[in-house]
């Protein structure tokens, strides 16, 4: 059983810089096609494979990211 | 659903610290200051002081950094922050005592105040945030801005004939024998984040040693000022901010 | 029994700061107060009372240090003279708009510019009337001896802590630099760190407890509406200082037909000014400011229903005269006379004077 994880998105928090998707080593992240009520693409597990490393939550500006979850399913 | 059911305290890797407020920043999409605010959170509240610790907020972006983080703050006319930081330690030995500053605030409007907090050692942390440029009026020239670099008021690129040459307050600080920790981080990437972070807690630890400043330049991006998307700043801040600002401990005593 | 030393006017400054419990000193030297931190340094009240006493890089610094310390509830001061204040009004403008009690020390000298070291009143307008930029007040304390330059240090900060505003000791040459005999009153232990907490901890950065919000000292509003809301409360402490804080003093005013009106040690002068023309038959008289702000409006006017005409007499070209005028408001003769650049007049001069305005 691989560790697996996910990660709770604050919408309202998040502006859409995308500096976690690309710092995302399993590239799980995406922004959004909807916006939040500012009007930015937030960001959401858009595929599976996150392994909770938390990387994405570490280097948000915002702390839009505001849990990250890691265990065994 | 399945991965769904992993949300439960036991498997909580991370979360956002209470010592962080809920107020949305009113920084730029992903701009540095956010990140750098969360590191300085974390150690407050890893270190267990948020009940004796006090900050200074400058003039620029940052002033408001009395929104974000849940600490008693202090708002300081531009470049003075460290003077108000010496009284308050000395007056409150027992208190944590930082400055968070920026390029103009602290490498132009401020360096006498910067270079005789440093030079008489004052036991307080001094955070400076260098993106080589002035965010909050718009993108003018920063005494940091590199050779070359366009900015509303070098804009043909500075020219050091015209404009002089960026400055290296970490170097210069480094210098002065009341410092006891000079180091040079970034907060673009998971790695540089834990580094920087690290190096804050360090700072603040040292502030209680009676060993003298420590002093944390930290290079980061102003997307806006730099008319770059955010990823495309850190990457433009590896490529030309790096070379001219190396990474890592200057001093360490 | 009391205590009673030989001392100049700047060393009473610094003896008054130790006795009267403050927390801390943060200077630059200039002529001609230099003596209060040179005296200060001297008596190290760092080994007695605690007291924290720092040579700064700069007055700009200096009252930086004020606003850093003010903010954290301590009784922090500064002491400098009329060029050094004027680097110090950006600092004050903040510490008025942060609502910070401090005191700060004008020993004035000549100007403008680097102008002379000698005694002079120039500072008034800068004083009395801000100097720094926006809509403020300090409250100002104009010492007549060496006395009260002891005196005023304990007051001030009472004032200050009062209304949480910054206070002035604005004095002149004479009074810093002449020796008299002070009587040192009982020292007052400075405060705990409970006691700050205690009477400062709803607004002072003392740290952020579990039962309170964070303290916040900022003179920043950004929204015009708030910053109006601001200026309105200041307007109502000034308002409340005006009302309840007035001091000065009279001599031979009881039969008085002529008024002098004089501060600092202009009124010193006025006194022997007084006595000469006395001897001569004037029935002049002497009404001296103790606070410049707030300023004795309703004694000037109640004056002015008794009196045949007022002189006032500054070392200055004319600046206090325009606050008397003010009150007056035409009803009778206002006239001045002032010595400039760090000159004083001789009470020879001054009766002349007089004499000359009433004819």
């Amino acid at each position: 059983m691989a560790v697996e994880g996910i990660i709770i998105v604050d919408k309202e928090r998040c502006k859409g810089c995308g500096i976690c998707v690309i710092n995302c080593p399993t590239k799980t992240l995406s922004l959004s096609k909807e916006v939040n009520g500012k009007g930015y693409n937030y960001v959401y597990m858009a595929k599976e494979g996150c392994i909770g490393c938390a990387n994405c939550a570490v280097v948000c500006p915002d702390s839009a990211i505001v849990e990250v979850y890691r265990g065994r399913v | 659903m399945e991965r769904e059911k992993l949300i439960k305290e036991e498997n909580l890797a991370y979360r956002k610290t209470p010592l962080l407020t809920d107020a949305v920043m009113h920084y730029c999409p992903g701009c540095t200051h956010g990140t750098i605010h969360k590191m300085i959170a974390e150690v407050i509240e890893d270190m267990g002081i948020q009940e004796k610790t006090i900050g200074i907020s400058p003039v620029g972006c940052a002033v408001f950094a009395y929104n974000y983080i849940d600490i008693d703050w202090q708002q300081a006319a531009h470049g003075r922050a460290p003077a108000l930081a010496t009284a308050i330690k000395r007056l409150n030995p027992y208190k944590y005592v930082f400055t968070y500053q920026g390029d103009g605030d602290l490498a132009s409007i401020g360096t006498s105040e910067v270079i005789h907090a440093c030079n008489r050692g004052e036991n307080i942390v001094i955070i400076f945030i260098n993106n080589a440029i002035y965010g909050m009026t718009g993108g003018q020239m920063a005494p940091t801005t590199l050779l070359g670099q366009i900015t509303s008021t070098t804009p043909y690129g500075r020219r050091s004939d015209l404009n002089g040459f960026p400055l290296k307050m970490t170097e210069i600080v480094a210098k002065l024998d009341g410092t006891c920790y000079v180091t040079r981080q970034s907060a673009h990437t998971p790695l540089a984040v834990r580094k920087c972070k690290k190096a804050i807690r360090k700072a603040f630890e040292n502030s209680m040693l009676n060993k003298g400043t420590s002093f944390i330049e930290i290079v980061s991006t102003c997307n806006s000022g730099w008319k770059l998307s955010p990823v495309k700043a850190n990457k433009w801040m590896e490529e030309n901010m790096f070379p001219f600002y190396p990474l890592g401990d200057v001093k360490d005593r | 029994m009391s205590e009673k030393i030989l001392m100049k006017g700047n060393e009473a400054i610094a003896y008054g700061a130790i006795r009267c419990g403050c927390d801390g000193y943060f200077g630059y030297p200039i002529t001609p107060q230099s003596e209060i931190m040179e005296t200060l340094m001297e008596l190290q009240p760092w080994e007695s009372t605690g007291m924290v006493v720092l040579q700064a890089e700069s007055e700009t610094a200096s009252i930086n240090m004020l606003y850093g310390g003010a903010a954290t509830g301590k009784k922090v001061m500064t002491s400098s003279s009329s060029p050094g204040i004027s680097l110090m009004c950006e600092g004050l403008s903040y510490l008025a708009g942060a609502e910070l009690p401090c005191l700060v020390v004008n020993v004035m000298r000549g100007g403008p510019g680097l102008g002379t070291i000698q005694p002079s009143q120039a500072d008034y307008f800068q004083c009395v009337k801000g100097g720094g930029h926006g809509d403020y007040r300090m409250i100002v304390l104009a010492p007549a001896s060496v006395q009260e330059m002891y005196d005023f240090v304990d007051k001030a900060f009472s004032l200050a802590f009062k209304y949480r505003i910054p206070a002035m000791i604005l004095a002149d040459g004479v009074i810093g630099q002449m020796m008299e005999k002070v009587e040192l009153r009982a020292p007052k232990p400075r405060r705990s760190e409970e006691q700050i907490e205690r009477e400062c901890g709803s607004w002072a950065t003392t740290g952020k407890k579990p039962d309170r919000e964070r303290n916040v000292i900022t003179s920043l509003a950004l929204d015009a509406p708030v910053q109006e809301q601001f200026n309105i409360k200041l307007i109502n402490k000034h308002k409340a200082i005006e009302e309840n804080e007035v001091l000065y003093s009279t001599y031979m005013t009881d039969d008085a037909e002529y008024l002098i009106i004089a501060y600092g040690s202009m009124s010193r002068i006025a006194e022997a000014v007084i006595d000469m023309a006395r001897s001569e038959g004037y029935k002049l008289g002497l009404l001296r400011p103790i606070t410049l702000f707030p300023f004795p409006k309703k004694a000037i006017d109640a004056f002015t229903d008794r009196v045949k005409s007022i002189l006032t007499i500054e070392l200055n070209a004319g600046q206090m005269v325009e606050d008397v005028r003010l009150v007056v408001n035409g009803r009778i003769p206002v006239n001045f006379y002032g010595r400039y650049g760090g000159m004083v007049p001789s009470p020879d001069e001054i009766l002349t004077e007089f004499k000359k305005s009433i004819k």
